[in-house]
């Protein structure tokens, strides 16, 4: 079953706070990782890695540097758990 | 031109017996030992499970997410460097002219065994990607030069248990040869973990006093059986004087010569005529242009194993002569436990507050000293150092045969 936008977001929203201590309450779908959540491209493997295990979705290492915003990430899990 | 003078400016440190400069120097003057039973799980399984640990824990005093990138060696190096750089009075330097000397004894040896498991346990997806900059033992100082954005070099020399010494020593001479004007040196060290301490006690290193954690660490005393494990370390501001004059920075003393040799004997063991310490002494006094008459006060490496402790007494006594009846030697390992790599510093630091405050700090737990000692050891409370211009040493030794003596003055 395909997962909701809502609660990939709210997911994201979790793993990142974990990862750089943003509070999730800041977090939207239109902030970028690197310039505005403090997310370098080490942490960014760390999300994806966490994005993978609690949402049961596969990101090729291809795909990460195409994950701009937080809304390219919720956008890409929810189309791959359809 | 004469010779560049370094001095320190600023003071940091975390210790298994204060959190900062300031708590760790009363708790010494007061015979405090910061030497504990490991409460941890692990620490069941392992044959020593007495240690130091650091009396303030990182997470005191640092953000969650700032700590989870950061080993613990290099949340050490951090912690004692803002304190160091504030207590410095955080001087505006210009970045080519800084740089930063941070040693480790072994790294981040608790980030890769961690991450070992989780690559057994989880699978290689799983290994965090901070690893590599985690556990490379040049991350203390990379970490703490990249907070300051220092440009003059970052560095980081390994020595095993002298590091922390080889480390200041570096940074001296980085002074001196003018590649800059300010350097953050010193030495960290976190391996309380059963694997590296199961090693140390594989080698009957460690004292297995277990019914006596507080009485375990007991330099020069007749039943001394090993050293006990300590974290955490120590920072100091090296700052050319004219520089530190200039800025009307507040100088606490030079840092005047220091003495590099190496035994050529063992990998472990220490060579029992002394030769490369009396030597290392020799070549200490002459670059600081001091005479065995200068100095009052030595921090002793005197890390209370059964051989190291008499083959270095001797040694003293050999280099310093009849000079050595007026110099007070403490071995504050009696109450840090052994900080490895943060050894040399944390010493260094206390070496600098004994002669602002003229104060010889104790060594605790000599109950019988040994018989083969002849030189002045500090027992249990402090000693006045004398007025005047009076000079110290730092004797620290290292595995693998390394000898670093640092000698300090006051100004």
């Amino acid at each position: 079953m395909a997962l909701t936008q809502e609660a990939v977001l709210a997911g994201i929203k979790e793993i990142v706070e974990e990862v750089a201590g943003i509070p999730a309450a800041s977090i939207e779908m239109n902030k970028n990782f690197t310039d505005d959540l403090d997310v370098d491209s080490l942490s960014m493997v760390e999300v994806v890695v966490a994005a993978e295990e609690r949402f049961g979705v596969k990101i090729p290492d291809d795909q990460v540097s195409e994950l701009a915003t937080v809304g390219d990430a919720v956008n890409f899990i929810v189309k791959a758990s359809a | 031109m004469s010779r560049r003078r370094v001095v320190v400016t600023g003071l940091g440190a975390t210790t298994p017996i204060g959190g900062d400069v300031a708590s760790s120097w009363s708790a010494l003057l007061a015979g405090t030992s910061g030497v504990r039973t490991l409460t941890e799980e692990w620490a069941k399984d392992i044959p020593v499970s007495i240690a130091g640990r650091v009396l303030v824990d990182p997470s005191e005093v640092m953000e969650r997410v700032e700590m989870r990138r950061l080993d613990r060696s290099e949340q050490f190096a951090m912690i004692a460097s803002r304190e160091a750089w504030k207590d410095a009075g955080s001087p505006e330097v210009e970045l080519e002219r800084l740089g930063v000397v941070i040693a480790s004894g072994i790294g981040g040896v608790t980030t890769l065994l961690d991450q070992y498991d989780v690559l057994k346990e989880k699978g290689a997806r799983f290994v965090s990607p901070h690893t590599v900059p985690m556990l490379m033992p040049n991350g203390p100082a990379a970490n703490v030069g990249l907070e300051l954005k220092a440009r003059a070099g970052v560095h980081t020399p390994v020595s095993a248990c002298a590091s922390g010494a080889e480390a200041i020593g570096y940074a001296m001479e980085m002074i001196r040869n003018n590649r800059a004007d300010i350097i953050v040196t010193g030495g960290v060290e976190a391996a309380l973990h059963a694997l590296p301490m199961s090693a140390f006690a594989a080698m009957k290193a460690l004292s297995t006093r277990m019914d006596d954690p507080a009485g375990a660490s007991r330099p020069y005393d007749v039943d001394r059986d090993g050293f006990v494990l300590g974290e955490g370390g120590g920072i100091l501001v090296l700052e050319e004087y004219e520089h530190a004059k200039a800025r009307g920075a507040k100088i606490y003393a030079e840092i005047a010569g220091q003495g590099l040799t190496s035994d050529g004997y063992h990998i472990a063991a220490p060579d029992p005529e002394g030769n490369g310490v009396r030597q290392a002494i020799a070549f200490a006094l002459s670059d600081a242009g001091l005479t065995t008459r200068d100095i009052v006060h030595l921090n002793a490496h005197a890390t209370s194993t059964p051989a190291g402790d008499v083959a270095e007494a001797n040694a003293l006594r050999t280099a310093l002569g009849k000079d050595a009846d007026h110099v007070a030697v403490s071995a504050t390992k009696s109450m840090t436990g052994h900080l490895l790599g943060g050894a040399g510093a944390v010493e260094s630091v206390f070496i600098v507050k004994a002669l602002q405050d003229r104060m010889a700090p104790p060594t605790i737990n000599i109950h019988n000293l040994d018989p083969a000692v002849t030189i002045d050891v500090v027992r249990d409370k402090p000693r006045a150092l004398p007025a005047g211009d009076i000079a110290a040493l730092n004797d620290s030794f290292g595995f693998g045969g390394h000898n670093v003596v640092l000698a300090f003055r006051t100004l």
